[in-house]
This record gives C-alpha cells, sequence and structure tokens, in this order.
C-alpha cells in the first residue's frame, strides 16, 4: 500500500521535494531592507514596506535553544494524533537568515544539545482516517549522519 | 503634575469558585478596596476595569451602583491590570479627575491557555502541529539561560518552595500547601526543564485599588502609597518572545522588560538598588529567576548564589513574591497585576501580617510579562 502524504499548509516548504526541488523551507526577503521572515510575509515588521520575494531558507543550521512537550497540548488548534507521543521543540538558527521555531525529530532532552548541528527535514505528525499522512517541518540532530 | 497615590486596596481571593461570576467577584474586590479608603462608590470619578474572559467587565456598574460614572474597559494581555492601573494613576496626574478607581476580574476554565493562533496573527499550521503553546517560551527561554548563566534546576525548584512558602501564610492565594524543592523535582516534566509543580495555572480573583491625588490623601489615611511611575513596553525587533513562528538572527535585542523597567525607574528617580520587596511575574520558576535580571534586581547569573542564600525569601535581602506570585495564586489576567500592587500596598504599610518583611520597607516594584511580548512596571513607595 502506498501512503499518501500532504503538507500540513501550502507555501510553507517546498513541496513535493524531490532531487529537482530539495526540501526547503519557504520563506521571504524584505526587497527594500532585506529583512528574512518565516513564514513568508509580504509586510516588513523592520521597515514597513509591502514588498518582499520569495526566499529558500537554509537546510541546516545550530540548535539555539529548546524544550520538550509532555502532555498533549490544548486540541483544537492540536490535531495531532490521540495517542500522545512526547516531542521536543526547538528554535534553529540559520545562519544570515533568522531563528526559526521547529518541531525536532528526538524528543529526548538528554539527546540535544544547545550549539548542535540541526538539518531539515518532515515529519509526518498525524494520519487521516483515510490512511493520509500529513507532515509538517522538523529538525533533525545532523550529527547522527556521521558515526 | 499632580501626583497619584493608592488609598485603598481590596482583593478577592484567587482560586476557584464554581458557579460564581467573576462580575461578583470584583464587586467584591471593589467594596474591599473602597471600604479600606473609606469612599463610597458614587465619590469615585472615573476608573479603568480590566478582563481577559468578560467581554465587557463595565457592566459592573450594574452590581455597585448605577452613578454614570465613566468606566473603561481594558484589554492587554498579560499587562491589562498594569495598563488599568497606569491609566486611573493618568486620570489623575492629568488632572482629569481627583479620585479613581482600577480594577481587575478574570475566571479562566480549567488548563492551559487554548485559543485559535488566528486571534494572534498566527497561521494555522503553527497551532495544529503543536508549537503553539506559551509554555514552550518559557521552557525554552530558561533552557537557554540556564546554559549561558550556570542555573541549576535545584535553583528553579527554590523559587518554586518559596513561592509555595509564600502562599501557605497567605489566606487569599489559591496554592497553599507548601511544598519541598525534592518534591518539586520529583514532579514529572512539562516542558524541559520545567516541572508541573514550577507552573502557575489560569485560575479566578479579583482586585481593586482606590486611587487620589497626593494633596487630598490625608483625608483617607496616613499611609497613602505613592505610584512613582508605571511603565508599559512591547517587543522590539529581534527580542526573544513568546508565540514567535521566528524571530531575526543576530545580537538578541532586550526583552520588552528590560524597556519597559529602565524606564519606570528613570520616571521614578529610583533605582534597583533602592527596590526593597519585588513582585515579578513568575509564570513559571524559570521566568522569576530571569525577570530579577531583566529588572534589574541582580547581574544574569548571580540568582544562582542570591536564590541559595535565601535573599528572595520573606526575611531576606530582596524578598520576591512575598504573596506567593503566581505560582502560589495563579493567574486570572485582567487581576493578577493589582494583586501584586495590593501585596505590596499591604507590605509598605507593614500590614502582611504573617508574611510581613522586617524593617521598614521603602520602595516596592511590580512587573507583568505574557503575550504577544508586553511587560508593565509599576514603582511604588511610601
Ligand atoms: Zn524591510
Amino acid at each position: 500500500m502506498t501512503t499518501t502524504q500532504i503538507p500540513v499548509a501550502e507555501g510553507l516548504f517546498t513541496w513535493p521535494p524531490d532531487e529537482s526541488t530539495p526540501l526547503r523551507l519557504i520563506g521571504s526577503e524584505c526587497t527594500a531592507c532585506g529583512l528574512v521572515s518565516f513564514p513568508a510575509a509580504s509586510d516588513c515588521v523592520r521597515c514597513a514596506s509591502t514588498e518582499s520575494k520569495e526566499r529558500l531558507l537554509a537546510e541546516r543550521g545550530t540548535l539555539w535553544t529548546y524544550t520538550t512537550q509532555d502532555f498533549r497540548p490544548p486540541s483544537p488548534p492540536y490535531d495531532g494524533p490521540e495517542a500522545f507521543e512526547p516531542y521536543a521543540v526547538g528554535y534553529i538558527e540559520l545562519p544570515g537568515e533568522l531563528l526559526v521555531e521547529a518541531r525536532l525529530t528526538e524528543p529526548d532532552p538528554d539527546k540535544l544539545r544547545i550549539g548542535q548541528d540541526m538539518r531539515l527535514t518532515l515529519v509526518p505528525y498525524r494520519v487521516q482516517d483515510d490512511g493520509t499522512e500529513v507532515v509538517t517541518f522538523a529538525f533533525a540532530p545532523a550529527e547522527e549522519e556521521t558515526p | 503634575m499632580t501626583e497619584a497615590v493608592i488609598i485603598g486596596v481590596g482583593l478577592h481571593p484567587f482560586g476557584r469558585f464554581p458557579g460564581k461570576p467573576a462580575l461578583d467577584m470584583g464587586a467584591d474586590a471593589v467594596r474591599l478596596a473602597l471600604a479600606d479608603a473609606g469612599v463610597n462608590w458614587p465619590q469615585i470619578q472615573g476608573g479603568y476595569i480590566g478582563s481577559y474572559e468578560v467581554a465587557n467587565p463595565d457592566a459592573i456598574v450594574a452590581r455597585l451602583g448605577l452613578t454614570g460614572v465613566p468606566l473603561r474597559g481594558v484589554f492587554n494581555g498579560c499587562a491589562t491590570a498594569g495598563t488599568s492601573v497606569a491609566l486611573a494613576a493618568r486620570a489623575i496626574e492629568t488632572g482629569e479627575h481627583d479620585l479613581t478607581i482600577a480594577i481587575g476580574l478574570d475566571k479562566h476554565p480549567r488548563g492551559a491557555f487554548a485559543a485559535d493562533p488566528s486571534v494572534a496573527g498566527i497561521p494555522s499550521w503553527y497551532g495544529q502541529t503543536g508549537l503553539f503553546l506559551t509554555t514552550h517560551f518559557f521552557g525554552m527561554k530558561i533552557n537557554r539561560y540556564m546554559h549561558d548563566h550556570g542555573i541549576s534546576h535545584e535553583t528553579l525548584a527554590r523559587v518554586a518552595a518559596k513561592n509555595f512558602g509564600n502562599a501557605a501564610r497567605n489566606e487569599k492565594a489559591w496554592r497553599r500547601t507548601p511544598l519541598s524543592v525534592a518534591e518539586i523535582l520529583a514532579s514529572p516534566v512539562l516542558n524541559h526543564p520545567l516541572r508541573q509543580y514550577m507552573y502557575c495555572g489560569p485560575d479566578e480573583g479579583a482586585a481593586a485599588l482606590v486611587l487620589c491625588r497626593a494633596d487630598q490623601a490625608h483625608r483617607y489615611t496616613g499611609k497613602p502609597v505613592r505610584i512613582r511611575s508605571t511603565a508599559l513596553r512591547s517587543r522590539r525587533l529581534g527580542a526573544f518572545e513568546v508565540q514567535s513562528p521566528s524571530f531575526p538572527v543576530g545580537e538578541v535585542v532586550a526583552s520588552p522588560t528590560v524597556d519597559a523597567s529602565r524606564e519606570a525607574y528613570e520616571r521614578a528617580g529610583i533605582g534597583p538598588e533602592d527596590v526593597d520587596v519585588a513582585q515579578l511575574q513568575d509564570t513559571d520558576a524559570g521566568s522569576e529567576v530571569i525577570h530579577m535580571a531583566e529588572n534589574g534586581l541582580c547581574k544574569d547569573g548571580e540568582q544562582e548564589r542570591l536564590i541559595a542564600e535565601g535573599a528572595t525569601e520573606i526575611g531576606g535581602r530582596l524578598p520576591v513574591n512575598t504573596d506567593g506570585g503566581l505560582l502560589g495564586n495563579g493567574e486570572p489576567i485582567g487581576a493578577s497585576g493589582l494583586r501584586q500592587i495590593h501585596e505590596i500596598v499591604l507590605q509598605l504599610r507593614g500590614a502582611a501580617g504573617d508574611r510581613q518583611i522586617p524593617g521598614t520597607p521603602r520602595v516596592g516594584y511590580t512587573h507583568l510579562y505574557g503575550a504577544p511580548g508586553v511587560s508593565a512596571v509599576t514603582i511604588l513607595s511610601t
């Protein structure tokens, strides 16, 4: 059986990611002052310009801080599975761009550390009744790749 | 400019009061404040009333008396009560009124605050995927702060133990059972490094303050408390704030607390070294630690030693949250900052009973922080 996946929202990350369009977060850059925003925003909170252009953000960064989510968030707005699995969230510093908040693939705080290298990925955070997986962006520790 | 002073304070207990509407709690708090001031409701010339949950808190006039008084509703997130008192004071300072009231009341449902992210201008996916929790911010902020400034888990637990201990001496507090450092460290982690007993909870309650012109205070009380300054600031670009899907890279800009605190000290002509007792926003134990430094009361990292020494306990060099703070009292948003001022007024009057700090305190400090990145500071003195 092939599992169908859909993104949690349009315009948040490149979809569907493949070899010609690798996975990236879709941000924006103010055409007047260069401020980078995520999610993409037409209004600039630095110079009040209303003109911006799309900017795909870096796929790697460092963990600036993090925490864990050990209880099921109030629902709505949370629409993850009823059977709750703790997860972690953090801010990843994308050098020269911004700090972005994201879910982390590693839920154990003892395996996370401020300053560690992180890489963008996707997680299916929810499965719909028809089996369709809803995916959102997340960051994974990058060290795992190099034994 | 005329100065505003506080001549009466009233507090409805904080906690859970099934079946009792928020407006009734507010009316009780107002009557206590009026009695404390020796003033009748018809004498009140204007006021500000804050709430998060009650859409028309000014409907309270139907409980108190339809005198035609201008009563303006205030809705400003966690800084609501700070805004109410600032505006009530400003009405006196500018000569609009001689006798005003600041009222706060709220009645929140159980559990963490839940809302539609769109009301905060945040996209739906942020809530759907489990990022829209204010508690994440507090966990992440103190985690980074502990990393940068050497604050230990024990220090977080000591802060919570202190505040629950203070609340145990406060008959109007919600969480009145003392907890040991060990018990707090054994409670479940909710958002690393913060544990269940390191968080405050939303609850119910009300508070009110009666203010008058300083030159008329002698008519009402021998112990007026001066409002030396109020300040409110929202977040600046680059500050690390609650509910931010992202923020700019670079040097992290100071929190609005730092900005509001500096402005309040400057306007009061009072420095952090003059503060005898402080009430700081302790949404969680980590927030109290961070807010000590952000409000200029110590340097970053000094908290580790100060808290170990007991400096922030009743009887310490700088008592913080003598009434139990938010950890002990919970947070009915509209009333929270007025509860803080109520406690400072009692302390400056020498009327705080079992939790009275020693000596003759002259300067008190109160601070609120919350979504969407707003801080309010009030400096009071005898
Ligand atoms: Zn710009």
